[in-house]
């Protein structure tokens, strides 16, 4: 028990957790530029030629150098970008010639919507499956499961993705294509989250909500699928872990139904170390799904930093690369906070 | 005697692996009253896999087989599922080894009470704390609603157990396992936990089966002896005429053990005949 501080002690704790929290935030962030920034000024590409193209003049190229502030030291051009990062300026993309943030309020939402919803199917199915092959080990759904499982680690996504669109895209008719959208209804709605769904629901655009859902739905199955192959294997073993636990025997010996042994008694155990798992599957989506956003032709931030990777776009990289390393400590923090939650010897 | 509680003739527990047959409870047969029984034997002798096949919780790939396995003349081979869970913490209880392990450690202590009385009994919440409490007052918790509020972590060895004892008479059973209740236990603490357990067992008339590998300990606690060995009984003889004895193997083991009075050194160790496993 360490709850004797009372009122003032709760939260002196709580102020407490929350610095540490922005100290670690601040730190994770401020290694990831350094790192970014030092990696992609020393990578022998040339975003000055990027702008002005190789038939510029030298007049030309060193004044577009200059007002990159490129003639500068490294150390120098560092502490510039720092500054600005402060404000919430991360310089402007030369792809598309808009400030990165507002590009990354474009893609970033479109990335998280995905992910979300993928990681929504792989914890509602994968879970459930995960248990049940635990129970019923040795079993047929075991074996499913396992074989589901395998089957999720070695094919490769951007071919199911392609086969999935080839059926019930182009064969059977059952979702929309690629995008996130149609034409026809992306003007009936004003973006404001960017979050389609929520976008279109709240607006009570419900076509327009609707012909968003057929066109997420097959990428987010895809994306569900992958995690769940994961989920499902991890929640198999934790539970199979638990299961032969003494307390579950106790349980029984109590005289519970054997759906309350399993869901209220094991899988509250099993849980605990399921959230990491759950957590870092998401922070995969997020990260970026490339192929899955290019095959679907989804804008989402995977394909942002990737073609601004290829296009020696270092702005859009450095921002993009910081948002991802913010949602992954703030995904720690969220399954730091569950874990408490769930699991009081943690507290 | 007045029809036995529990009645167990050539009750028989297998395995059945990969590697071939084990058979861990190999015919063993005794009657119950409402008395105390005790089972003693070496780790492997299946004193515990006898205890959890009355319960029905042999862990699967086991086998159970008996001419008769019967409580208060019902049929546990043939029972239902349902009759069984009712049977299963209604009537028949067990206390297990080690608190730390049996309770589940992300439930309060008085959840895991509600839940079992819960389980047998049609009560509201409230009814079920007040019973919950009462219970915890019962195995002399100082401060139940307190211990209550707690999760096993944050309670002693002893304290765990009695919470663990608490649990598993909460719905009055009629016949409690006890499945080496004190052995995690350090020798002061597995005292009052005995003597917490004996009071209740006496006050409540119920059958007690206490299984342990301590031969003092199961005499000087219980009416009758049971002795196993590699999965048989070997001797069966009431408590207080353990000095007499006649199987080697109980007799070996009573040599085993230090007095006070005299200092034989070394000790004699147990030499094991191949014969009794047969």
């Amino acid at each position: 028990m360490n709850g004797g501080g009372g009122h003032g002690g709760a939260l002196r704790s709580f102020l407490k957790k929350v610095a540490q929290f922005v100290v670690v935030l601040m730190t994770t962030l401020f290694g990831l530029v350094a790192v970014t920034f030092f990696i992609g000024r020393v990578v022998p590409i040339d975003p000055v030629l990027a702008i002005v193209g190789d038939r510029a003049s030298p007049q030309v190229y060193e004044r577009v150098r200059q007002e990159l502030g490129l003639d500068l030291p490294l150390v120098q051009q560092f502490w510039i970008y720092l500054k600005k990062a402060a404000t919430g300026d991360f310089g402007n993309s030369v792809l598309t010639t808009n400030p990165v943030m507002t590009d990354i309020a474009n893609t970033f939402p479109a990335t998280l919507e995905l992910a979300t919803l993928g990681t929504l199917i792989g914890v509602i199915i994968g879970v459930p499956l995960g248990v049940l092959a635990a129970v019923k080990r040795g079993s047929l759904i075991d074996q499913f499961v396992r074989v589901l499982g395998l089957a999720g680690y070695s094919i490769p996504i951007f071919w199911l993705g392609l086969m999935g669109l080839l059926l019930f895209y182009a064969k059977l008719g059952w979702v929309a294509g690629p995008g996130r959208i149609d034409v026809t209804y992306s003007y009936l709605y004003t973006p404001v989250t960017n979050i389609v769904l929520l976008d279109t629901a709240m607006q009570g655009q419900w076509d327009a909500f609707w012909d968003a859902v057929s066109h997420i739905i097959l990428p987010a199955c895809l994306l569900g699928y992958f995690s769940l192959a994961y989920i499902s294997r991890m929640t198999r073993s934790f539970m199979l872990n638990e299961l032969a636990q003494e307390y579950v025997i106790a349980a029984r010996v109590k005289g519970l139904s054997e759906m309350r042994v399993i869901w209220r008694h094991a899988l509250r155990n099993a849980a605990v170390p399921l959230i990491t798992v759950i957590a870092l599957s998401y922070a995969n989506l997020l990260e970026g799904s490339v192929l899955t956003e290019t095959v679907f032709a989804w804008p989402g931030l995977g394909q942002y930093i990737t073609n601004s990777l290829q296009n020696a776009d270092m702005n859009a990289v450095l921002g993009g690369t910081l948002v991802i390393g913010a949602a992954f400590v703030l995904l720690n923090l969220v399954s730091d906070l569950l874990y408490r939650l769930l699991d009081p010897r943690t507290r | 005697m007045t029809k036995p509680l529990l009645d167990v003739e050539d009750l028989r527990v297998r395995f059945h692996l990969r590697t071939g047959t084990v058979e861990a409870v190999r015919g063993v047969s005794f009657q119950l009253g409402r008395e105390r029984l005790g089972i003693v034997g070496e780790s492997g002798s299946g004193k515990s896999q006898t205890g959890r096949a009355i319960l029905g919780l042999t862990p699967p790939p086991g086998e159970v087989t008996a001419k008769r396995l019967a409580f208060d003349g019902i049929d546990l081979l043939t029972a239902s599922k349902r009759t069984l869970r009712t049977l299963r913490g209604g009537r028949i209880s067990m206390v297990m080894q080690d608190p730390k392990y049996s309770l589940n450690p992300v439930m309060t202590i008085g959840e895991q009470i509600i839940e079992a009385y819960q389980a047998h009994a049609r009560a509201s919440w409230s009814e079920a704390r007040d019973k919950a409490l009462s219970m915890l007052e019962a195995v002399k918790m100082r401060d139940p609603s307190r211990v209550f509020a707690l999760y096993p972590h944050e309670v002693s060895g002893g304290m765990g157990q009695r919470a663990m004892i608490a649990m598993m008479l909460v719905t009055d059973p009629d016949l409690l396992i006890a499945d080496e209740p004190t052995s995690a236990l350090d020798v002061t603490v597995s005292m009052e936990v005995l003597r917490i357990l004996d009071e209740l067992v006496t006050e409540r008339g119920m059958g007690l089966i206490f299984i342990s590998h301590d031969l003092k300990l199961v005499s000087s606690f219980c009416d009758r002896v049971l002795v196993m060995y590699a999965g048989r009984v070997v001797e069966e003889l009431e408590a207080k005429n353990l000095r007499e004895a006649k199987h080697p193997y109980t007799q070996g083991l009573m040599r085993c053990l230090p007095t006070l009075a005299d200092d034989v050194r070394p000790l004699p160790t147990l030499n094991r005949d191949p014969a009794w496993a047969l």
